[in-house]
């Protein structure tokens, strides 16, 4: 598809050079990707650990695993906190994103490559400032809620200022990412022969920008209103507590797809590369990743139908809420249609890609239930907003990122997994995370409320259940980490640089590729997804 | 891109930016001065004008988007549809509360 192009011959791997300098000051993409690869899995280890001492928990009606109520509160927030703010939101939007947008474009690197390194350690110091909490922790939930955030005895500056500082890298590395896809595509790489990840962090990068200010002005509120009690969120001093919930949820509402849009732009990579089809509905894709953007800012209020808010209110965001179904369908139908009559591999990233479709559904259908007004209000705060968030989560992006790992383990490291053992891996998985989340809607549905260390006889066989589950699941992410980090030590390189045969710039350079991506800028002639032409 | 370097040296010179600075003075006395009178409802409407006016021609000029091409006018007008949506429906939750205590 491009002219230009290396052969995996002779050439120094941006890996190549050793040392610690050489990583902390780097501005290679490439290398940028892999730092925040490195500490995103940390901080999902640590919250997924603290996730399975929750579970623990609940294995039992009583509090025997926790010394306190508050002691799973912390444990709650600091899982919340630490899976949205540190893992998901960053997470394939800067890991993925920094390492394949300047190569699926056909650049050297992205438009600024300090301020990537600027936004990677600003990230850093957000990390800093919110493990410096740890030390006394917020019991608030990741939303921060006031009248309880400010009334709380519990830390909740730190951890704010921590997810505060952490928004300037999020603006950063989106300005990066809008400016680099405006500017740095190689000749013939059009708008219309742009692959769909790149339409999906462009889209991504937008919210990015816009959004996230507008949580790091609410944050600084509730520092404020905590720190000198002005009475923003105060009704006694004119304030109102609702406020602070209509102005994080400007932001958290479009933030899910800040975390969920770069795995639909994974999956619509991996789909047409082991279904040897060109993707259906390329325009209709790109374009409902945009209508995706531009709706998620209509619909916010919908998180907060029982909050007190007036009817009137939630009768047309309910009504809004239904809209954002339509783009995400259109995704979804496309992906299928594209899957419909191929010659389909079922490798492991396929697997992955495959499991997205299927739980995203059945994720992104219950936020439809949950959208209805009426539906809400019974369901609200159970667990069966538990397990539609985790099967948009987990079922959505992190099967994406999980998919990407396997996809382009090869091309980033250079190095081969174990096929047979990934496929283990993905089947504990999809198993596990079912086993643990399925049974909470259903707990849910009969109304166990979430957020208790405690509950009722009645709920034991679903919440014992549901830890099984989280054990499978567990040891399903423990098995594909092993064998993903195993083969890093064992010295050699892959035969073949483009072993899929997929069409995209990427996989045609060296894996690992070379230090400035390309030997001579690429010329594009022809589509990303033009499989079964050739 | 390729105007901005070819437009910015035709418009903003030493004068331009002289006279932004003196009008914003104006604007910055106008402000305190309007201070003085009592709109009611409207005094928060009468100040958001004034520094919405403000703000407008620092970046006009100072930040130089009068010579920018649409991409960066799209980028820069946006956000003000959001901040108008974000204000917008909070305000009209708001209004439209019924009170439960009567």
């Amino acid at each position: 598809m491009a002219n230009g192009v290396m052969t995996q011959t002779q050439y120094i791997p941006y890996l190549a050079q050793k040392g610690l300098k050489s990583w902390i000051l780097t501005t290679d993409h490439k290398r940028i990707g892999i730092l925040y690869l490195v500490t995103i899995s940390f901080f999902f280890m640590i919250a997924g650990i603290t996730a399975l001492g929750m579970r623990y928990e609940l294995m039992t009606p009583e509090l025997d695993f926790f010394r306190t109520a508050t002691e799973y509160n912390i444990a709650f927030t600091l899982h919340g906190s630490l899976m949205v703010f540190f893992f998901i939101v960053p997470g394939i939007a800067a890991s993925f994103g920094n390492f394949l947008i300047p190569l699926m474009i056909g650049a050297r690197d992205v438009a600024f490559p300090r301020i990537n390194l600027l936004s990677f350690w600003i990230y850093l110091v957000g990390t800093a400032i919110l493990l410096s909490a740890l030390a006394q922790p917020a019991d608030t939930g990741w939303t921060f809620y006031t009248p309880y955030s400010i009334q709380t005895g519990t830390k909740v500056i730190m951890i704010t200022l921590g997810v505060f500082v952490l928004g300037f890298s999020s603006i950063l590395t989106g300005m990066n990412f809008i400016v680099t896809i405006h500017k740095l595509r190689a000749p013939g790489m059009t708008w219309a022969r742009l692959p769909l990840f790149i339409w999906a962090s462009y889209a991504t990068a937008i919210l990015q920008l816009l959004a996230t200010p507008v949580v790091g002005i609410t944050l600084l509120l509730l520092i404020a209103e905590r720190a000198f009690d002005i009475g923003f969120f105060d009704p006694a001093k004119g304030g109102d507590p609702i406020l602070f919930q209509n102005f994080f949820w400007f932001y958290s509402h479009p933030a899910v797809y800040i975390m969920v849009i770069p795995a639909f732009g994974i999956i619509s990579e991996i789909i047409p590369v082991f279904a040897r089809k060109p993707i259906f509905g390329y325009k209709a894709i790109a374009y409902s990743s945009f209508a995706i953007a531009i709706i998620s800012f209509f619909v916010w209020l919908h998180h907060m139908f029982v909050s007190g808010i007036s009817e009137t209110a939630a009768a047309i965001f309910s009504f809004l809420t239904m809209l954002v179904a339509i783009p995400t369908a259109i995704k979804v139908f496309n992906w299928t249609a594209t899957l419909y009559k191929g010659s389909i591999d079922f490798h492991s990233s396929m697997l992955y890609a495959l499991s997205f479709i299927v739980l995203f559904t059945v994720g992104g259908l219950t936020g439809v239930y949950l959208g209805a007004l009426a539906v809400d209000v019974h369901l609200h705060d159970t667990y069966f907003i538990v397990a539609h968030m985790h099967y948009v989560m987990i079922g959505g992006t992190v099967m994406g990122f999980f998919g990407a790992l396997h996809f382009w383990y090869q091309k980033w490291f250079g190095k081969v997994f174990n096929e047979l053992i990934a496929k283990a891996a993905w089947f504990l998985i999809f198993v596990g995370f079912n086993v643990t989340f399925f049974p909470q809607f259903f707990m849910g549905f009969q109304g166990m409320p979430r957020r208790y260390a405690t509950y009722p006889e009645e709920y034991i066989s679903y919440h014992s259940l549901s830890t099984y589950g989280s054990w499978i699941l567990g040891l399903g992410i423990l098995i594909m980490t092993i064998n993903l980090l195993i083969p890093l030590w064992k010295k050699g390189r892959p035969e073949s640089s483009n072993p899929y045969g997929s069409l995209s710039l990427e996989w045609q350079v060296p894996s690992p590729p070379p230090h400035e991506n390309f030997e001579e800028i690429p010329t594009v002639t022809d589509w990303t997804y033009a499989y079964g032409k050739k | 891109m390729s105007t901005h370097d070819h437009t910015e040296e035709h418009h903003t010179g030493l004068r331009v930016y002289v006279a932004v600075c003196l009008t914003l003075f104006v604007l910055t006395a106008v402000t305190v001065y309007v201070a003085k009178f009592d709109f009611g409802d409207f005094n928060i409407v009468v100040a958001m004008v004034i520094a919405s006016i403000k703000a407008s021609i620092v970046a006009l000029y100072f930040m130089h988007l009068k010579f920018e091409d649409k991409l960066t006018w799209i980028y820069a007008l946006y956000p003000l549809f959001l901040l108008f949506l974000l204000i917008g429906f909070t305000l009209m939750e708001t209004f439209t509360r019924v009170p439960v205590i009567k």
